[in-house]
């Protein structure tokens, strides 16, 4: 069983991920609704990818990625992240990798590509 | 071997008819003796002729035989080159139609991939909708309904500059209620009837301009799309874009569908919050002046 944590703070693209990617094979699905709440979670449990919105009150994306590759203490420090960009965006995206993200989708997102970049990183 | 034979037969008559001194045999044995001899050369004669022709013939048949040989050694050649052939129209046949069958099944395949292309575009466009529509209807407080359509524009159709209308059905004006990535109060009202906006309203009918790229400067009258929201015919308001954060070629045919999904699911999400909003607070003004006058 896979463990996926979706790091979003709208609701709507919440329903939406979790509506996509739990079609996927073996796969636990938690969510947490801005990076400061994600990077709890992810101090408490097991997870083996990450995918997280960048645009968040109180941590936004950008700085969630970095405070996690950071962090020594967090038994999550390597795993697998996935950042939500705004088409357009190359730039955040683009920060976003050099932060430690490891892949990144955009939105509006194609449930095609999601599922796609998800499989990447884990076997469902 | 023939001049042999009569030189042997001269030799013996000149032995039969010695000319002179004394003869060894009589005359008429020796005539007999040299008729003998003619005989038999003769029958020689006769069965060299005989030799001969049987040479003569053998090679004939030889030469026949040869001939006969080469001719069935052709048929056989050209029974085979037939079969061959035969053999090869049947493989050139079965060639051209498995080429045929070929190309058949990669047509299928190709038909195939578009289709499950086809299919994975619906299938998302679906995902896209349900969860829409399932997320309008999830909430009775007006302002949260807002922000669900709000939500849904920038999430899922990708506006970056948007603005919702209501319209005051007494006084027939459009006002902005809410917006995204352009200050609410720098969002002028407008009267049904009047430019794109209004011209909309008034007919019902939703407005897409022709491209996608963002007017520049932003001009408030002339959005890139102007959706009117309806519960039936009746409009109550309109969702107004002016600017995509990706500029595209033409809108997909999920931005249509949201769009129209929204035309409709916006305009009964908002009506019943405001409903709803409206009786709750008539309820709790009720409920005051009871306690007032039960007091
Ligand atoms: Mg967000």
């Amino acid at each position: 069983m896979s463990r996926v944590l979706i790091v979003e703070d709208s609701p709507t693209m919440v329903q939406l991920l979790v509506f996509i990617i739990k079609k996927l094979r073996d796969v636990e699905i938690d969510t947490a609704n801005d990076g400061a709440n994600g990077l709890k979670k992810l101090s408490e449990g097991r997870y083996d990818l990450v995918l997280t919105d960048i645009n968040m009150p109180l941590i936004d994306g950008l700085k969630f990625v970095s405070l996690l590759r950071n962090d020594r203490s967090n038994g999550n420090r390597d795993v697998p992240v996935i950042i939500i960009t705004t088409e357009g965006e190359e730039s955040i995206m683009e920060e976003g990798m050099k932060l430690g993200a490891n892949s990144y989708i955009t939105k509006p997102v194609n449930s095609q590509r999601v599922i796609e970049t998800v499989r990447k990183f884990i076997n469902a | 071997m023939k001049q042999t034979m009569e030189k042997e037969i001269r030799n013996t008559e000149e032995r039969a008819h010695p000319d002179a001194g004394g003869s060894l045999l009589n005359p008429q044995k020796g005539a007999e003796i040299l008729n003998m001899l003619k005989r038999g050369a003769e029958f020689t004669h006769e069965l060299l002729r005989e030799n001969e022709k049987l040479r003569y013939a053998a090679a004939r048949l030889q030469e026949q035989n040869e001939s006969l040989r080469k001719r069935t050694e052709n048929a056989v050649a050209r029974s085979e080159i037939e079969g061959m052939e035969r053999k090869l129209r049947t493989l050139t046949e079965e060639n051209s139609k498995l080429l045929e069958r070929f190309s058949e099944v990669e047509k299928e395949n190709g038909d195939f991939a578009n289709k499950y292309v086809e299919i994975e575009q619906e299938n998302n466009m679906l995902a896209n909708l349900y969860i829409s529509s399932y997320q309008l209807h999830s909430s009775l407080d007006f302002n949260e309904v807002l922000r669900i359509i709000m939500e849904i524009i920038i999430n899922l159709i990708g506006a970056e500059q948007f603005a919702l209308f209501l319209l005051d059905e007494k006084t027939q004006i459009l006002k902005a209620v809410a917006s995204e990535g352009i200050d609410l109060e720098d969002i002028p009202s407008f009267t049904v009837g009047e430019t794109i906006i209004g011209n909309a309203v008034k007919s019902g009918e939703s407005y897409y301009s022709e491209d996608t790229a963002a007017k520049e400067p932003l001009d408030m009258a002339d959005p890139l799309v102007c959706i009117p929201m309806k519960i039936t015919e009746r409009v109550i308001g309109t969702i107004v874009v002016y600017k995509l954060f990706q500029q595209k070629d033409s809108f997909t045919k999920l931005d249509y569908e949201l769009f129209y999904m929204l035309a409709g699911h916006a305009a009964t999400a908002i009506f019943s919050s405001k409903l709803y909003t409206e009786s709750e607070r008539r309820l709790s003004t009720i409920q005051g002046f009871i306690e007032l006058i039960t007091k």
